[in-house]
């Protein structure tokens, strides 16, 4: 062996490099910042981009036409409030919302969980889901109306097929996280199918759901408003398209901070689930 | 069936896989008798159908031909006749210590006194009481496998099977954990059936230790240890210990020698 080996005398020695410098927390990979640069951080992401829009609408960079002030966009949203209209509007595009995707949730959830539980599921799911998944639901909107009318319904459809597919294999993902031990464990200590799914399975699962929910009610989100766009005579989108008929484009700031607000306020009550039913979860 | 009850019997167990058109031969007309109330120990190199073994007697996996018998009867599947604790991550995350043990016996809706006084008494023979609410993430790893053993006793088994179940653990916790499944051992009476790699473990534990051959797996050979009942720690620095340890260390080296691929 050694003879075959060489002799390791005769290597060059390997390059050599400067050693490196230490570098702030700041710029180092996934490493813990102060918690008073974190603060600062977490302002400036607020407060940069709405600087700019200050300074850019103020200063007449843009003209008001196409950039309202700060100014012009929240007295626009006072007025839409005291009118009352905004609350009908923004009422009609959650009623929506919870309609189509609380309806995509039902429907996904047994179906996910299904899926993940079981090879036959999955086998029977999975190809056809993999597709249809790939299908943009907005396309889908010119059926809809012929199948369904111009009323609720196509838009409740919209959101249903917009998120009820990417629920149901992220679900199914979820539920394949449960480890094979840990079940194999529940068979040795008594539990029978039905309690396996139940106890193991269902309670393992429910944190990564929730998370699934939060992911696609964003895309919900998406969906609503754009089957408002296309016909609606009422919702926060078909308003946007009313402000933008008439140019007056500080509604439709004021719409898009009402869209962005109520976003985050169901993302932060979603959390606030989360965190409740997920107090295990490392 | 009658004369000596045996807790669990295999007779003629072969277990083959199918990997890529190629036939793996796992297990190989394994004939084995456990008396009731032994500790034994299963010892091999990996790959030597140490774990398809502890599988086929769970009865999460069907042998290709032959039987398994505890009680008795052929096994046609998981119980809770047949308690196991593999290596680790089996706990349930959402559920505190005490839940986690009382969960066999929620199953079989004992009611919920006989079921507290269940649960005390198994916790407090794993040294758990003072953890009986915490949750298994903020246990040791340790301290994990002893809600894992509590567990499957308290659904009082036949027979309780451990895969490797301190392979996971640091030297000093795994030494306090074989004194306390001895502990365990002698104080219920439970039949144990513990797969391991640690030759030293198998020797301090078992009062039989078999050693299994790779590729096919067989019994290369059975090994009564002649220790006393009652052991403890110091009884690894013995003449009598050493010797068996290096005796058997030799026969499963042997093994894995055979089945090692040469280049």
């Amino acid at each position: 062996m050694a003879e075959s080996q060489g002799d390791r005398k005769d290597w060059p020695p390997l390059p050599s490099r400067r050693r490196p410098r230490r570098t702030s927390p700041l710029l180092t990979i996934r490493t813990p910042i102060p918690g008073r640069a974190r603060w600062v951080l977490m302002v400036l992401s607020f407060a940069i981009p709405f600087t700019a829009w200050l300074i850019l609408s103020e200063a007449r960079i843009v003209e008001p036409r196409f950039l309202p002030t700060p100014g012009a966009a929240f007295s626009a949203l006072w007025d839409m409030a005291r009118s009352g209209q905004l609350w009908t509007d923004t009422w009609d595009t959650v009623r929506r919302i919870l309609l189509g995707f609380g309806l995509g949730v039902l429907v996904s959830v047994p179906i996910g969980f299904t899926m993940g539980s079981f090879q036959a599921g999955r086998a029977l799911l999975e190809p056809v889901l993999g597709l249809v998944r790939y299908l943009p639901a907005p396309a889908f909107i010119p059926l809809l109306l012929i199948w369904l009318g111009i009323d609720e319904a196509p838009k409740i459809a919209l959101l249903f097929f917009g998120t009820v597919f990417f629920n149901m294999l992220m679900v199914a993902d979820v539920v394949r996280q449960v480890p094979m031990p840990m079940i194999n464990v529940s068979y040795t200590l008594g539990a029978r199918r039905g309690e396996v799914l139940r106890k193991v399975v269902l309670p393992h699962s429910l944190p990564g759901m929730i998370d699934t929910i939060r992911v696609n009610i964003a895309a919900a989100w998406n969906f609503v408003v754009v089957a408002e766009l296309v016909s609606s005579t009422t919702g926060l989108g078909r308003r946007i398209m009313q402000a933008q008929r008439f140019q007056h484009t500080d509604e439709i700031f004021a719409i898009l901070i009402v869209i962005g607000v109520l976003g985050v306020l169901i993302d932060v009550a979603l959390r606030l689930i989360r965190t409740q039913v997920g107090r295990w979860v490392v | 069936m009658g004369g000596m009850t045996s807790a669990l019997e295999l007779r003629g167990v072969t277990r083959r896989f199918q990997v890529r058109r190629r036939t793996v031969q796992a297990l190989d007309g394994i004939d084995l008798t456990v008396p009731e109330g032994q500790f034994l120990c299963v010892v091999g190199a990996s790959g030597s159908g140490k774990s398809t073994l502890l599988s086929l007697v769970a009865g999460l996996d069907t042998p290709t031909e032959g039987t398994v018998l505890v009680d008795g009867r052929p096994v046609t599947g998981p119980g809770p006749d047949r308690g196991l604790v593999p290596q680790a991550g089996t706990l349930y995350p959402w559920r505190t210590v005490e839940r986690n043990v009382a969960f066999g016996l929620e199953l079989l809706a004992v009611n919920s006194a006989e079921r507290a006084r269940r649960v005390d008494w198994y916790l407090a023979e794993t040294g758990l009481s003072e953890f009986r609410r915490s949750l298994p993430r903020q246990l040791s790893g340790g301290q994990q496998q002893r809600v894992a053993i509590a567990r499957a006793l308290a659904c009082e088994p036949e027979v309780l099977l451990l895969d490797e179940p301190f392979g996971a653990l640091d030297v000093q916790t795994k030494e306090d954990m074989q004194v306390l499944i001895r502990q365990i051992w002698l104080d219920t009476g439970t039949t144990v059936l513990m797969v391991t790699h640690d030759v030293e473990e198998a020797v301090f534990l078992g009062q039989r230790v078999v050693v299994l051959a790779s590729d096919p797996g067989r019994i290369a050979e059975d090994i009564t240890v002649d220790l006393p009942r009652h052991r403890d720690l110091s009884v690894k620095r013995t003449p009598g210990f050493l010797s068996l340890r290096a005796t058997i260390e030799d026969l499963v080296r042997a093994q894995h020698r055979n089945g090692a691929v040469v280049s």
